[in-house]
């Protein structure tokens, strides 16, 4: 059971990554490169807080 | 998930920018941090009695207590303002500098690595140990813990932290069944502390013993800070950062005490300071399947929790210094669907998983302890430049921590000791990290630094701090 379970584990390991390898492709070839890095951080402290006492 | 996702797909449709989702709880922040140090509850903590003995295993287990609960104090006071992934690294950038910052978040990445690399290995040699058949290596589980909790972290944050709020929970319910169990209240029926901690063997090195216990007592408690990194992904950082933390924190102590009494009442000192296994063998040793079981299970879902939110941590560290510039902007990229840091989190998939088939569990734990005492040093420093720069009453704060400059200065001394502890055992790694940060940092100084746009890089809206 053990070694059956070990093949598994290889198996599990190398779908889920294919799986992320194709969908990081997908999304680096289906989105522009300047939306994709376009986080900025603090945005929602620079609408919500004016930081006054 | 169903409504993040909706969410995502507007953003992108809607033109806005692609950024991480604020989707979490104090109960994540909770599942986040307890999820990263209870691991330490079921290995790691107990070689501190190899170093001193069981007693020192108690006394580092009150004092480390004591630095942590500085750390998460601190923590929660300038988090509660510095409210952005990355977590101390955006607190280092704001508050000391842009060297400072570059350094705490290799600091960070490092240790949440190392740990992710220690949680696989256990994990690995836990089943293998159960197994006990020849042959069976523990590389194919290392994998698979590496790569469906990088997989689990790349669909979305919000599944991630509710996984970890699940198993963390489990695996903390099963000491307090292990506890509950023995009959703590009686010695001589199951438990014989008394037998097995005398005068003559409480302190087998002396006090010196101690000292060089702090390094593995680091093991109850490391990995708390890690809830700053959710920072810029829960609804309220103001209210959920602190009330996670502390919540963790005061968890971990009952944990650890818990961990502590159960364990130096079954085993003696000289076998207890180097079993890979303490919890799960304190449940063999009751003489009851049911507990060995539960407890073995418990080991392999501690691992798993913490190797969850060490990936989730380093690939947030990593992602803040790809979008300050620190490192190619590249790294600085969100799914546009899930909302995560995926390139992050593919980037260091094959490294921990390199290092986790070639490194040795002990270098790879003290690699994590070095940086993490690193980045506690800094805290000390950065919470008394906080306080003196934005005074009290200056800047909006979520949460203001007690007695200060007190926390500050005992995290500073006990940080002094963990280093000489740390020296004791593994002076050559110590050495050789603290030359490695020097390198880089001349690295980013000359090199690295003009890629910075360096007026983007300070986000928050605060007044100017006094004295400037």
């Amino acid at each position: 059971m053990w070694i059956a379970l070990s093949y598994a584990c290889w198996g599990i390991s190398i779908v889920l990554a294919l799986w992320m390898l194709f969908d990081w492709f997908k999304v680096d070839t289906t989105y522009s490169e300047g939306v994709l890095t376009s986080s900025r951080e603090g945005e929602l402290e620079a609408v919500s807080e004016k930081h006054r006492i | 998930m169903t409504v993040a996702v909706e969410t995502a797909g507007t953003a992108v449709n809607g033109g806005d920018r692609v950024s991480l989702l604020r989707v979490l709880g104090p109960a994540h922040v909770w599942a986040l941090g307890v999820g990263i140090v209870l691991v330490g509850e079921f290995t790691g903590w107990n070689f501190s009695a190899d170093k001193g003995g069981t007693l020192a295993a108690l006394i580092v287990c009150w004092v480390v207590g004591l630095l942590y609960t500085s750390v998460a104090m601190i923590d929660s006071e300038v988090t509660s303002t510095v409210a952005a992934a990355g977590g101390q690294y955006a607190q280092a950038k704001h508050i000391v500098g842009p060297l400072m910052a570059f350094n705490v978040a290799l600091f960070l990445v490092f240790a949440y690595t190392m740990l992710e690399v220690s949680d696989a290995i256990l994990l690995g040699d836990t089943i293998v140990a159960k197994a006990g058949i020849d042959g069976l290596t523990h590389n194919s589980f290392i994998a698979a813990t590496i790569v469906v909790l990088a997989w689990l972290n790349y669909r979305g944050v919000l599944m991630t932290l509710n996984v970890n709020f699940v198993i963390t929970a489990i695996a903390y319910v099963s000491i307090v069944i292990l506890f509950f169990s023995v009959s703590p209240w009686t010695q001589g029926a199951v438990l014989k502390l008394n037998e097995l901690v005398t005068p003559g063997n409480a302190l087998p090195y002396g006090w010196i013993g101690v000292i060089a216990a702090f390094q593995f007592g680091i093991w109850y408690y490391l990995g708390i800070e890690g809830t700053t990194q959710a920072a810029e992904e829960v609804r309220s950082p103001a209210r959920s950062l602190p009330y996670g933390t502390m919540a963790g924190m005061i968890t971990l102590l009952i944990a650890a005490a818990m961990t502590w009494y159960v364990c130096a009442s079954l085993m003696p000192w000289e076998y207890l300071g180097i079993t890979p296994y303490p919890l799960w063998d304190a449940g063999k040793l009751t003489g009851s399947p049911l507990l060995e079981n539960l407890l073995f299970v418990a080991t392999l879902l501690a691992a798993i929790a913490s190797a969850n939110g060490c990936i989730n941590d380093a690939a947030r560290a990593w992602f803040s210094l790809g979008r300050d510039r620190y490192l190619p902007s590249w790294f600085s990229a969100v799914h546009p669907k899930y909302r995560t840091p995926y390139r992050s989190i593919l980037f260091l998939l094959p490294i921990a998983l390199a290092f986790a088939f070639i490194a040795d569990l002990n270098q790879a734990i003290t690699f994590s302890i070095l940086s993490g005492v690193l980045q506690y040093t800094f805290m000390s420093i950065n919470i008394m430049m906080f306080r003196k720069k934005w005074p009290l009453g200056s800047i909006r704060r979520g949460y203001t921590h007690p007695f200060h400059p007190l926390p500050a200065i005992v995290l500073f001394c006990l940080c002094v000791v963990t280093y000489f502890a740390i020296f004791l055992g593994f002076g050559s790694q110590l050495i050789a990290m603290i030359a490695f940060y020097f390198l880089i940092s001349v690295w980013f100084h000359f090199y690295r630094y003009k890629f910075v746009r360096r007026g983007d890089q300070f986000s928050m809206p605060w007044p100017k701090p006094q004295g400037y």
